[in-house]
Formats: C-alpha cells, structure tokens, sequence
C-alpha cells in the first residue's frame, strides 16, 4: 500500500517490520526522527521491543553490540559525530562478527559545525568492517533495511544502511511499505550461531597475539569479499517478494552504452537522472549508480564501466589534503577510463539540476585533478583559494 | 576438533565444592588481588551468569586465545564500554524471557574514568545488571598509571615522586557515594580481605531487580609494591585503618558499615608498600601528606561511624560481620 510518509518514519516502520528484540536510541539531527518514531511505535504498543535510551552514541553501538552478542536481534541509528563517537564501538562489533544493522543518516562532520547533509560521516568509518550500502530514494532505503538483516545474519558482518540526512529523513513521500507477512516470509527469525547462552559458556572478544591476528584480519576481509553474493541474493529474493529492485551491488541508468560515464552514490542521483531529462541538449551519460561501497564491488564497477572513455566520479565527503574517497578507488579499479573526480553538496550545499552541465563542462577541461566543484572562492579571502 | 564447550551444569555443581566461573590456569601475577576478587565474585553469583568485560588486566589474563578460564558467558567488547554491553544483554534477555543475571566487570579506569559515562547511564536506566569494580587503584595493564582512583600522594608512572612533587596531588574519587546518588537498589564496597563478606554481598546484589554495584578492593603486588603473599593483609589494613571502609548503601542510604574497634594507623598499611615509600623520608613534605593521609581515614571512621558503639563485638578483627547501621547515619 502506498502512503505518504516522511523518511524516517518510513524507516522506523521498517526497523520494527524486522521485529528487532532490542532498539538502542540516542537523538542526533537529522537521525533523530527515525528513533523518535520507533519510540512512539513502542509507547503505542505496535512494537514489542526493548527500547534503550542511552546516554551517548557510544553506549547505543555498544548496548546494540550486547543485545546481539546474547541473542536478540538489534538495532541502532546515528550520524556525523555520533558516527565518529561510536567509531571504536563500530570497528569492534565488525571484529566480533556481531551481526548488526544501523542506519547512517548522513551528515557532515564539524567544525565548522554543521548539521545539514554530506557523507563524510559514513565515510571516515569505511575501514571499520562494515557492509555499507548507500541509499538513492526513500524506497530504497525501507527495502535496504529489511534486506540488511538477512544480510548481517548470513554473513555474520555488521551492514550500515547510509541514507543521505534531510534529502531522504525529512522528505515526505509516496512511498511502499512492506507487509508484516512479506518481512516475516523473507527474514527468518533472529539466529547468531555464537550467541550468549549460559548453558554453553564461550569467550568472546578475547587478546589475539600476532601469531593469529593476521589470520583473524584475512577471515574478516575474505568474508567481506564473500559477502557480494549474499547482497546480490538478498536484493533478488527481497525483489521477488516485494516486485521492487533497488538494484544489488550497483545500477547502470541513463545511457548504457554511452562512453562517458557519471557515477554517485546516494540521493545525488536520482538528481542527475532527472537533470539529463532536463537538458536534453547536452549528451546522456551512463549514469551508475554505487549502491553497495563496502565490499567494494570491484567486478561489477569493471562491467558497468566497459566501453567507457571518461567517468566523472561524483561524492559528497573528500579526504582533505588527497582528495576524492570513492574517486580514488574507483581510479584505482578502472584502469583504461579517464576518471574526473568532484566533490559536491558538502555541508547540505543544494545539489541543482545545473549541476548536470557543470560536470559535463568540468570533464571537458581534461583535468582530471579532484575539487571541490560547487566551491565559491569569492567567498574566500586570496590566500585561501 | 571442535572448540565449543559444554558444560553441564548440574555435573559442575555436583563436582566442585564450589561453582568456579574463572578457572585457575590463567595468567594472573603472583598474588593478583583481582584475580582472586573475580573468582570469588563468581564462586557466589554461580553459572546462571553473563559477564560483559572491559579491557584491562582481568580481560587479558584470562582469555589469550585459544585459552579462556571463564566457565560462564563472557564477552569482551572495549575499555569503556562494559556498563552499556551490559545494559544490551541484559535487554536482550529481558525480551527473550531468560533469567540469567547479567554482570558488568571493570577496573578502576573502566569505571572511575573513561567508562565512568556509560556506568552512570546504565545505573540511571535501571537495567538488571550487578557491575563489579574491581578497584586496583591505577592503571595496571599499561604500567602503573595514575587513575581517578589512586590515593591521593600514591606513587605511579605517571604521578612519580621526585623534587617537586609527592606523588599523586588529588584525591582518590569517592565512587561508592557517587554511585549511591544514583539511588540504585543496593551498592557496597568489600575487599578480599573478607571473602565471606564479600560473597555475602555478591548474593545480596545478584538477588536485587535491578542495578547493583560492588566496588572491590584489589590489591595489586606489582602496582603497589607489596610482597605477593602480603595481598590480603595489604587489603585488610586498607580497612583496618579506615582508608577503605566497608559499607553498604540502598537507596543510596548508608544501611551498613563494618566497624573498626581499635583503628591502625595509617601508616601500617603505607610502610607495606612502595609506592608509598617516599613518604616515609626524612622530609617535611612527607610528614604532612601522610598527616594528609591518616585525615583522611580520619575522616572516614567519623563520617561512615565506623568505630561502632553497639555491643556487637564483632569487627574487623572479629572479620566478616557487616555492621548494620553506620553512627552518623543511623
């Protein structure tokens, strides 16, 4: 059934569709309305849950970490600086292997102090071990929710659902909501082989000499890697019961065969299919969309690139004093296509539908060099350009 | 081979005089009073148990891997995070329906300082969680730093002794009472000193629908700088001279206070170890902190009532009697 639904309130509906035993909840903007409204869910009794509001982001990673660790499937949310507070509690649950789902409602990271959307949050934690899937619409992202507990629970890997802060969390929508019956059918009840359990005692989060700690990184990195088939399947079986595919590990839109090639992830772009109608002037790119980032899907990225001249590598987080994040190892997959690598609507900056032709102009300078594209340097005093 | 343990529970029980959660084999120091305050802890709260664990030496001691000396559900997640782990089990199970009781261990930093933050949330929360501190009065597993819960005028790597400073310029943190301004169900401190004591409050604590707290005594040989085998002495002085009382708080009242008949100076506990030893120079400086020192016990015995007026003849000499009723606070 569609209805009109604000974002998150989308969201907590599908976190409580996968009927998480326990909910760990700590407000930040702009996730705060997502754990707002599991907690109403919870006060009107539609969820049975244990809901824990804690103290700090840092306690919500861990109090999620404990609650799967003794056998309840569980559930945090964050963004920006709660990302980076919970970050140690992030890399340690992917080192436990405890099957976790969050969401990220991206944001950017102070100082200066902002609260409006970027992903340097998700992106500074891209090391940690996760899975991370990087959601283009609202839609998306409720089916990514559901698809990320089956996920988690196969793999054993933690998956952080990334959803780019007020453009998808504060934006009402039609939107899909899936059946109880249809979760129900999809995800089976929550199952963590080492799971807590006082009838069999085991250790878990022991000291790891260097005699073994090499192999304990490779078995993590292996089931990382391993992870692509149980995300291509989950998308494909969530699709058969929904009839809704948000594509697995990436799409390719606009024009498939064209030789230059635009790839975003997140909302951006659904902003730049709708730009490529708007100036049909200007050529159709192939437009590829990065769903999944981590694993880095580095085969499929090699498919969807082929016959490609150049390819503009769009994000919205750099790392200050390199440049572009998903850029530099999209440059480094591809080696035949001439990869142009910009950053843009950092801090909540409008991402227009003029940013189409500007990327398209910017490619044709033949400077590959990253930069921020949409930066005003008349804002800046000289020496600062 | 497979690596999973079965226990059967009742077969352990019917085994061992007592129920033994942290198993001997682990690599503990010589007269490692943390070492012995978690078994005991464990020999009390039985095998319906689940530890979550914060780093430090408890954590590496017993689990280098492929070993682990627990006997119960243990989990180590991070430093200062032990509480919140805690509080997440414990929700867990409430959702599932088990009964098994839930227990925080942690050190004085996982719980004086930087797990100070997530002890507090998960006490205010009200999660049926029993956290222990086993309180060995610095930071052990990284060499001997200076916590919020060294002595004031303690000697450590980071509070060194030398031509401008005592040790340690600040006060050991008043924890328990700062833990009782939470109003939880029951907390209370022990020492090894006193097992039977200590196992009687473990019992207490675990029985509590709630938050619970013990704050452990630890002696720590390599830390303080005592002979191995003088631990539990060490331990006892710290009581017997009022630096350490025993009490009992509910509600955050104080309900209970072990007393001291004849209180020693506060110098029989220091001259046992080294990392007191600077102040027993020859030197002005170290005459008035230990006249510090002894003020502080001082302050102790009149504030928690621990000289008793009662006619219970029993007290720290007398050993294991939990006194009920400080004379302040009656």
């Amino acid at each position: 059934m569609v209805e009109a639904l604000e974002g998150s309130q989308a969201l907590a509906r599908a976190v409580v569709l996968c009927r998480p035993g326990v909910v760990a909840a700590y407000p930040i903007t702009p996730q705060t309305h997502i754990v707002e409204n599991i907690s109403k869910l919870v006060a009107d009794g539609v969820a049975k849950l244990e809901l824990v509001s804690v103290e700090s982001e840092f306690s919500a990673a861990s109090v999620a970490m404990g609650a799967a660790a003794a056998g309840s499937r569980a559930y945090t949310a964050s963004a920006s600086q709660g990302i980076l507070l919970m970050a140690e509690v992030l890399f340690n649950i992917a080192g436990l292997r405890i099957p976790l789902v969050m969401h990220c409602a991206n944001r950017a990271i102070g100082a200066p102090l902002n609260i409006w959307n970027d992903q340097s949050d998700s992106m500074a934690v891209r090391d940690a071990g996760w899975i991370q899937i990087y959601c283009a619409d609202n839609q998306e992202a409720i089916d990514s929710t559901v698809q990320a507990y089956r996920i988690a629970e196969r793999t054993e890997l933690p998956v952080m659902v990334c959803v780019d802060g007020f453009t998808l969390t504060h934006t009402l929508e039609p939107l899909e909501m899936p059946s109880q019956e249809q979760v129900d059918g999809y995800l089976p009840s929550y199952r963590y082989a080492r799971s807590l359990n006082v009838r069999h005692p085991i250790s878990q989060g022991t000291l790891v000499g260097p005699d073994v700690f090499p192999e304990a990184r490779h078995s993590h990195h292996q089931a990382l890697l391993n992870s692509i088939a149980e995300i291509e399947s989950a998308n494909a079986d969530w699709a058969a019961v929904s009839g809704r595919d948000g594509g697995g590990l990436l799409t390719v839109e606009g024009d498939p065969d064209a030789e230059i090639g635009i790839l975003a992830i997140g909302s951006t772009i659904g902003t730049l299919a709708e730009a490529m109608d708007e100036y049909p002037d200007r050529p159709r790119v192939r437009l590829i969309k990065l769903r999944v980032y981590r694993p880095f899907p580095i085969n499929a990225l090699r498919e969807a690139c082929r016959g490609l001249r150049k390819l503009a590598v769009i994000e919205r987080a750099f790392s200050a004093g390199m440049g572009g994040i998903v850029g530099t190892e999209v440059r480094a997959s591809v080696p035949g296509v001439e990869v142009y690598n910009y950053a843009i609507g950092l801090g909540g900056r409008d991402i227009p539908l003029g940013i189409y032709p500007r990327i398209l102009d910017a490619m044709e300078t033949g400077d590959t060099g990253f930069r921020i594209l949409d930066v005003d340097l008349s804002k800046l005093p000289e020496e600062d350009r | 081979m497979s690596t999973e343990t079965h226990v059967d529970i009742e077969q352990l029980r019917r085994r061992q005089p007592r129920f033994q959660g942290l198993e001997s084999g682990h690599r503990a120091c010589l007269g490692c009073g943390e070492a012995l305050a978690a078994r005991l802890v464990l020999e009390s709260a039985g095998p319906n148990v689940m530890i979550a664990n914060a780093t430090g030496c408890l954590e590496v001691f017993s689990t280098a891997w492929p070993e682990s000396a627990w006997r119960v559900p243990w989990v180590h997640s991070l430093f200062e995070n032990a509480a919140a782990v805690a509080a997440g089990m414990e929700a867990a199970l409430k959702h599932q329906g088990q009964s098994a009781k839930v227990l925080a261990f942690a050190g004085d930093g996982g719980t004086f300082d930087i797990g100070f933050q997530a002890v507090s949330g998960m006490l205010e929360r009200g999660h049926n969680v029993l956290f222990v501190c086993f309180d060995n009065e610095a930071y052990m597993n990284t060499g001997i730093q200076r916590s919020g819960s060294t002595p004031h005028a303690a000697v450590t790597t980071t509070s060194p002794a030398g031509r401008e400073r005592m040790g340690k310029r600040h006060l050991k943190k008043d924890i328990v009472s700062i833990i009782a301004a939470h109003h939880v169900p029951y907390a209370a401190t022990a020492t090894v000193a006193y097992p039977s004591d200590l196992r009687k409050k473990v019992r207490r604590a675990i029985d509590v629908d709630g938050p619970s707290f013990l704050h452990v005594h630890s002696p720590c040989p390599l830390g303080w700088g005592h002979d191995s085998e003088k631990s539990i002495a060490v331990s006892r002085l710290a009581v017997e001279t009022g630096l350490f009382p025993i009490i009992e708080l509910e509600r955050g009242e104080l309900t209970g206070a072990m007393p001291i008949r004849h209180p020693k100076p506060v110098t029989e506990y220091l001259k046992l170890q080294n990392r007191f030893r600077h102040l027993f120079a020859d030197d002005p400086r170290a005459r008035e902190e230990l006249e510090h020192l002894q003020a502080l016990a001082d302050y102790n015995i009149e504030v928690y009532g621990l000289l008793g007026d009662g006619p219970d003849p029993l007290d720290t000499s007398g050993i294991d009697k939990v006194y009920r009723g400080g004379a302040k606070w009656a």
